[in-house]
C-alpha cells in the first residue's frame, strides 16, 4: 500500500493510492493535484547519512568512511511533495540529494542486521538539499548547511515494507527541469539498510516513526531558483520539488 | 517565582510557585521538597545544542581552529540535536554505557521557546521565549569536533532536563547567570553566561535566521570549558542561579531496563 498525508478542503487527511488518484480516509476519491501534499510521516528523530555511496564520496574528494557518518535533522526542514524549497539569496551552491528514506516501525535497540527488516514500517523518497556555502568544519555537515527550513522534501508516499521486496536494489534518478542529472542504485550504499539499523540501535533506542535517510549517489550539481527538481526511486515514488528565491522579511513571498 | 513542570504519569502541565533557595515547590497549599516529587522532563520539543559558544571553550582550542580539519574558527552557530531518546527528567538515572569509564557533564542553560520563532530580530528575541530550564548535555568524552558526535552525544538518557521551566520574566538577565556543577556535593565547575560568545538574544536571532524554532523546543546556549567527568554512582548536580537545580545519578546501563531502575 502507498500511503500519503494530505491537506484537502481545509483538513488534514490520511490517504492511500487508488488507480492514480488518492482515496482519502473518509472514502472520497480526489485527484493528486487537488490536494496539498504533506510529508507522509512526521518523524521525531530523523537521521541522515553522509558519504554513504563511494561515487559521491569521490566526487566530493572524501574517502569513504570506515564507520557510518550520521547526522540529525530537525522537524523544521521537512516539506511535502510538490512543495517549494526556498533558496537563500547570495548562495552560490545548493545541490539536491536523492535518498531512500527508511521509516521505522517498532522500537529498536541492539538489533542484529539479519533481523533489521522486521523493524521497518516502510520507505519514502527524500531530497536532502545541502547549501554548500554554509558548510563549516565543526560537526560537519552542520545544521545550517543541512537543516535549513524547507530544504528536505519528503514523499510523496510511505510505501509499506511488504511492497518493496528488495530495497537494496532500487534505481535512483534525479531530473532537473526534465534532464537526468543523477543516476544510481541503492545497491551501491556503503552501509546498507540492515547495517545502519544495527549500527544506530547498538548505541541508542530507535522509535516507531523515526526516519533514516540513507545517503545519495554521485551526480549532484547546483540548482537555481525556478528549477524543478524531481527525485525518483524505483517502486517508491517520484518526489517533485521546485526551488524558489527566498524573500527577505517584509517583502511579498509570491512566486 | 512561577514555574511550569510535568510529573510522571500525569498529563497536564503543572504550574506552581517554586522556592529556589529552599529547593521546594508549593502545590495545593502544601510545600514539597524537590526530591519528593516524581519529575518528568518539563517539555517535549526538539532539543538543539550549541557548540563552542563559551569564550573559554573556543579559547581552549587555541590555534587548532585554524588548522586541519577545522581550517577556520566557527562563523555561524554550530548546532547539534539531542534527539528524543536522550531526554530524561530530574532524578532519573543517566545510563553509563558498557566500556565507557566516565561521562562528560555539560552544564547548559536551556532556553525554552514559547512561540514560533523564524527570522527573529535580536532585540525582540526574548518575546519568543517561554522560560528557562537546566540541561545536562551529557557526552562520552571526544576530542575531535569535525564530525557530528552522534555516538558520543545521542545515547539514551544523555540529556537530563528540568526540573521545571522557570517563567521568562522571573529571570532578569539570562546573560548573567552563574552555573555550578557539583559531583557528589563537591563543586567541580563554575562559570557564568556572561561568558557566552553569542548571548541569548543574539543566539536566537542567528539560529532562527536559517531554521524555525517551535513552541516547546529548547535551545541549549552552550557548555562551558572544563566540563567535569562523572563515573558510575556519581551524583551530578547542576545549579543555575535563578533558574533551578538539576540532579541525576550515573548508573551502569546494564543495571537499567529501558532507562529505568526496576
Amino acid at each position: 500500500m502507498k500511503r500519503a498525508r494530505v491537506a484537502y478542503s481545509g483538513a488534514i487527511h490520511y490517504a492511500v493510492e487508488a488507480d492514480g488518484n488518492l482515496r482519502l480516509d473518509d472514502g472520497r476519491i480526489v485527484e493528486e493535484t487537488d490536494v496539498v501534499w504533506l510529508p507522509p510521516v512526521q518523524p521525531r528523530t530523523a537521521f541522515a547519512l553522509g558519504l554513504n555511496y563511494a561515487g559521491h564520496a569521490n566526487e566530493l574528494s572524501f574517502k569513504a568512511p570506515a564507520e557510518p557518518l550520521v547526522f540529525l535533522k530537525g522537524p523544521n526542514t521537512f516539506i511535502g511533495h510538490r512543495a517549494k524549497t526556498r533558496r537563500p539569496a547570495n548562495v552560490t551552491n545548493m545541490h539536491y540529494e536523492c535518498e531512500l528514506a527508511v521509516v521505522m516501525g517498532r522500537t529498536a535497540r541492539n538489533v542484529k542486521s539479519e533481523n533489521a527488516y522486521e523493524y521497518i514500517r516502510g520507505y519514502t523518497v527524500a531530497n536532502d538539499y545541502v547549501i554548500r556555502d554554509y558548510l563549516e568544519n565543526y560537526y560537519r555537515p552542520n545544521l545550517r548547511a543541512k537543516n535549513h527550513d524547507t530544504c528536505t522534501p519528503l514523499g510523496p508516499w510511505l510505501v509499506d515494507k511488504e511492497d518493496v521486496p528488495d530495497p537494496m536494489n532500487l534505481a535512483m534518478r534525479t531530473y532537473v527541469n526534465g534532464k537526468l542529472m543523477q543516476e544510481g542504485s541503492t545497491r551501491d550504499m556503503i552501509f546498507g539498510i540492515p547495517e545502519l539499523i544495527a549500527y544506530l540501535s547498538s548505541f541508542m533506542t530507535l522509535s516507531e516513526g523515526d526516519l533514516i535517510l540513507t545517503g545519495t549517489p554521485e551526480g549532484v550539481v547546483d540548482t537555481k531558483a525556478g528549477d524543478e527538481v524531481v527525485t525518483e526511486i524505483e517502486g517508491i515514488g517520484r518526489l517533485v520539488n521546485r526551488i524558489v528565491a527566498d524573500h527577505p522579511s517584509g517583502t511579498t513571498g509570491k512566486t | 517565582m512561577k514555574a511550569k513542570f510535568r510529573l510522571r504519569g500525569v498529563a497536564p502541565t503543572c504550574e506552581a510557585d517554586v522556592d529556589l533557595t529552599g529547593n521546594a515547590v508549593g502545590l495545593g497549599g502544601n510545600r514539597y521538597h524537590m526530591d519528593c516529587l516524581p519529575w518528568d522532563a518539563p517539555v517535549s520539543g526538539t532539543v538543539y545544542g550549541t557548540l563552542l559558544n563559551y569564550k573559554g571553550a573556543l579559547e581552549a582550542l587555541g590555534n587548532e581552529v585554524n588548522e586541519a580539519p577545522y581550517l577556520a574558527p566557527p562563523k555561524a552557530p554550530v548546532l547539534y540535536i539531542k534527539p528524543a531518546n536522550t531526554v530524561i527528567g530530574y532524578g532519573m538515572p543517566i545510563p553509563l554505557p558498557q566500556g565507557v569509564p566516565q561521562l562528560e557533564i555539560g552544564a547548559a542553560l536551556g532556553v525554552v521557546i514559547g512561540s514560533r520563532a523564524t527570522r527573529v530580530r535580536e532585540k525582540e528575541a526574548l518575546a519568543y521565549v517561554a522560560g528557562y530550564t537546566v540541561a545536562n548535555d551529557v557526552s562520552i568524552p571526544h576530542k575531535s569536533l569535525y564530525r557530528p558526535a552522534i555516538k558520543e552525544k545521542a545515547r539514551d538518557g544523555f540529556c537530563p532536563l528540568g526540573p521545571w521551566v522557570m517563567e521568562r520574566d522571573a529571570v532578569v538577565n539570562p546573560d548573567s547567570l552563574r552555573i555550578r556543577v557539583f559531583i557528589n556535593s563537591k563543586l567541580q565547575q563554575e562559570n557564568t553566561t556572561e561568558n557566552l560568545i553569542r548571548p541569548v538574544r543574539r543566539l536566537i536571532a542567528d539560529v532562527t535566521e536559517f531554521m524555525t524554532l517551535n513552541p516547546g523546543d529548547i535551545l541549549l546556549v552552550g557548555v562551558p570549558e572544563g566540563a567535569p567527568l562523572a563515573k558510575a554512582g556519581d551524583r551530578v548536580r547542576i545549579e543555575i542561579d535563578g533558574v533551578g537545580r538539576l540532579e541525576n545519578t550515573v548508573i551502569p546501563e546494564h543495571e537499567l531496563v529501558m532507562g529505568v531502575r526496576v
